[in-house]
């Protein structure tokens, strides 16, 4: 399945969650923010999320910034 | 550490409903490693530090968030939406930070010109608005305008952020008498923000009576950025301390500090 996260095309597992996806990618869950198709995923709900083909999503997190 | 500014009676600094002992606000970018800017960060005695939104490195190079390095328990951490270049590029990257879950202060940029960074004040006012209804404490950055001041207080910000100089110049504070009126007049905190570029430029900025200061480049790019965070630290008390003690007029011509009386013949 084909996804863009962070703005990069990706093949990743077909229907996994937003929460599979994050361990596929090693991230830990508490850290990032999700964002699905421009729509903020909250911590609690990133389970609840599948994703489709061809979706967008942006995973942050704090930086050094001023 | 026991200083002047201890001895005077100083009102509290509150920003949003919520007190602050240091009136120093720190920067955490640009830092040459991640050891130096904890290292000065402390010096700095810095309470509030900025952060910024951004991508997570996917490559797993160990390009660690911040906050791996920086205990969210001991610091306040205020996200800013540095880069943004748009009202609604800023509301959104606000939204981001504040769904990481530490609080809902949000530094506001949005920036107007690339080649001064300064702000775009329809911007500003435009997403200012819509993120005070969100419920978000507003900490504007905004120029050495009155009136753009003013109505960011109008539009419910928590405080407002003026220039000494442009982000990054370490120009120090360019328009003390328009940072004085912006104070005079508002009666939210006002924090100056960007341009300082060593000691003297704070202890300045502090001395016209501003809440506090925040700044990053002149800490970060020193030589010495430890060093440098101990000074800003010392020359922001001083210049408050300065502030309330209250200076004597200025004078243009010479008065003897000697007495004249009892002069030999």
């Amino acid at each position: 399945m084909d996804v863009v996260i962070n703005g990069e095309n990706r093949k990743i597992t077909a229907g996994v969650t937003l929460l599979e996806l994050l361990k596929e990618l090693e991230l830990d869950p508490r850290a990032v923010v999700v964002e699905h198709n421009r729509r903020i995923v909250r911590r609690a709900g990133l389970g609840d999320v599948a994703v489709a083909d061809g979706d967008a999503i942006e995973l942050v997190h704090f930086v050094g910034g001023g | 550490m026991t200083t002047a500014v201890e001895t005077i009676q100083d009102t509290p600094f509150v920003i949003g409903g919520r007190t602050f002992q240091s009136r120093l606000l720190v920067g955490t970018g640009k830092y040459p490693d991640m050891d130096t800017m904890v290292r000065a960060i402390e010096a700095s005695g810095a309470e509030v530090v900025t952060v910024a939104v951004r991508r997570v490195n996917l490559d797993r190079t160990k390009e660690s968030s911040v906050l791996h390095f920086l205990d969210p328990k001991h610091f306040f951490l205020l996200a800013n939406t540095a880069g943004c270049y748009t009202a609604a590029d800023a509301i959104r990257y606000a939204r981001l930070a504040r769904e990481a879950g530490f609080n809902d202060f949000v530094k506001l940029e949005v920036i107007g010109d690339e080649e001064t960074l300064l702000p775009d004040v329809q911007g500003l006012l435009e997403a200012a608005k819509v993120l005070v209804q969100e419920g978000f404490k507003v900490l504007a950055y905004t120029n050495e305008d009155l009136v753009t001041a003013l109505r960011l207080e109008d539009a419910g910000c928590a405080a407002v952020m003026p220039l000494a100089s442009p982000i990054g110049s370490g120009l120090g504070l360019l328009n003390p008498l328009s940072i004085r009126t912006i104070k005079r007049r508002l009666h939210v905190p006002v924090i100056v923000d960007a341009g300082v570029g060593t000691a003297s430029d704070a202890c300045v900025t502090m001395e016209q009576g501003v809440d506090g200061i925040l700044m990053n480049t002149a800490i970060a790019a020193a030589q010495d950025p430890v060093a440098m965070a101990h000074a800003m630290r010392l020359a922001t008390i001083a210049g408050r301390a300065a502030y309330l003690a209250g200076r004597m007029p200025r004078r243009e011509v010479a008065m003897p500090s000697s007495p004249t009386k009892g002069m030999l013949d």
